[in-house]
């Protein structure tokens, strides 16, 4: 069973979005990992980077697959988890905590009302499910 | 087959440092007999089936006039010695079916039947270092006695099964074929006697990367319609003196004028992404061919290819760019295969 954390926004690409004042701590979720299977490698964009809701802004690669990774919200990447980068495996351990991937400052903080609470992420996660 | 029970990675190391259990129940099996089956397959296949006793196996393909492939494939030569037994990849079964009923009928000299028997035919892999010990106690015969490409009829946990010392791994092993019925069973009583051992059921991911790290080919990948044995690196498997055989002229007219494209191994050295199938790549900026497999190889911890390309540009140690999401990424080229057993 994947794990959904609460007090997180997420995304229909499963991103989450961890809020603390307006900042944006942002990684993907514990079913992304288990989707993509082993990850291998990360590439996260460099601080100062302006990014956009629902576009990508980072790649992620597993043995069997790649994958973008998309902005949750709108804004400016104020630092990117270097350690994460040289320890990609660490996506699959510990998707919430130590595999936070950037943080970025958010310049519309409105655009998290679009997002998903943990209730609607898990609704919206067995929906896929039934419909595959 | 899923891609994966517990995760690739795992999966992987675990064939190569213990065993693994492959349910194959995709491939396809198909029966050629007739008083003419060997001469029918001689003209069909481009190894040489005269050299198969009964109880012996060869890789083989079966080609176009103009030497591509329909398919790769595995010729037993069945230990009872009445039949060949053909092992051909899921996805073609069909038309490798077609392909051959048609040659049939152009050679209407020669008395053999054609019998796709892949509605009848299970088939599991056992494969790795503890492989045989682990087969052996389900099995009254000696195992150590099959060498390899060698084939016997045995019991299997209380099924009749052919047991082949074949795989598609790298490591020793073995690949069972009983009948459907009993697959399911066979397969209890497999992981049963191997999972004390710390022996997994292995999914279609880890079998694609023990495959390209042994640099054994994939259809569809290193071989296809387009791509000739010759170019592809398996001109072993081309018997140009055992008689004519279908893609013959073709074939030795491209050795002759010298082989156009060759199949190189790389590694990549600099950052960017995993190489895959399809990938360009370039050198001094042109391109010069493409990627047909890549991963990220769990027992060499890094970003590793096959590539095609024009012939001139082979050479171990030179420079590839990979095209990685429309950035060149540096490569460079090594010696095949990835990974070699050492047992």
């Amino acid at each position: 069973m994947v794990r959904v954390e609460p007090g997180l926004r997420y995304t229909r690409t499963h991103e989450w979005a961890k809020v603390i004042g307006d900042i944006a701590i942002v990684g993907v979720t514990d079913y992304a990992q288990s989707e993509l299977g082993d990850i291998t490698y990360l590439e996260l964009p460099p601080p100062g980077t302006a990014v956009k809701q629902g576009e990508p802004m980072g790649v992620i690669e597993s043995v069997k697959a790649a994958s973008d990774i998309y902005a949750p919200v709108s804004g400016e990447v104020i630092e990117a988890n270097q350690s994460i980068v040289a320890t990609p495996e660490k996506v699959n351990s510990s998707p919430y905590d130590e595999a936070w991937l950037v943080k970025v400052r958010m310049s519309d903080p409105r655009e998290l009302d679009i997002l998903m609470d943990e209730a609607a992420y898990e609704q919206f996660l067995a929906e896929e499910a039934a419909a595959h | 087959m899923p891609v994966q029970y517990q995760g690739i990675i795992v999966e992987h190391q675990t064939v190569r440092t213990v065993a693994g259990l492959f349910d194959l129940g995709h491939m396809g099996q198909l029966v050629v007999r007739g008083s003419d089956a060997l001469a029918f397959l001689q003209y069909v296949t481009p190894n040489d089936v005269a050299r198969l006793r009964p109880g012996e196996a060869q890789y083989s393909m079966l080609l176009y006039p103009n030497g591509g492939v329909v398919d790769d494939i595995l010729v037993y030569f069945h230990p009872v010695g009445d039949h060949y037994f053909l092992v051909v990849n899921a996805a073609n079964t069909t038309k490798d079916v077609a392909w051959l009923l048609e040659q049939r009928r152009g050679r209407s000299d020669l008395q053999v039947d054609i019998i796709d028997v892949s509605n009848q035919t299970g088939m599991l892999a056992i494969q790795g270092p503890k492989a045989e010990t682990i087969l052996q106690r389900l099995t009254p015969i000696d195992l150590t006695e099959i060498s390899s490409f060698q084939a016997v009829l045995a019991d299997v946990a209380g099924t009749p099964a052919m047991v082949a010392r074949t795989g598609y791994t790298g490591e020793d092993g073995f690949e069972l074929y009983p009948p459907i019925e009993s697959v399911t069973s066979l397969w209890d009583r497999l992981l049963e006697a191997g999972t004390p051992d710390g022996m997994l059921p292995i999914g279609l991911g880890a079998r694609d990367t023990l495959r390209l790290e042994a640099c054994l080919p994939l259809y569809g990948n290193e071989l296809s319609a387009e791509i000739t044995p010759l170019e592809a690196g398996l001109s072993w498997v081309v018997k140009f003196d055992k008689g004519n055989f279908i893609g013959r002229e073709a074939l030795w007219r491209q050795k002759s004028d010298g082989v156009p494209r060759k199949l190189v191994g790389f590694r990549m050295v600099e950052r960017g992404g995993v190489p895959r199938a399809r990938c360009e790549v370039l050198v001094d900026g042109h391109v010069v061919g493409f990627v047909t497999s890549g991963t990220t190889s769990p027992t060499l911890r890094e970003n590793i290819g096959l590539a095609l390309i024009a012939r001139e540009h082979a050479g171990i140690g030179r420079p590839l760019d990979v095209m990685i999401r429309g950035r060149p990424v540096r490569a460079e080229q090594v010696r095949l295969p990835f990974y070699r057993r050492t047992r």
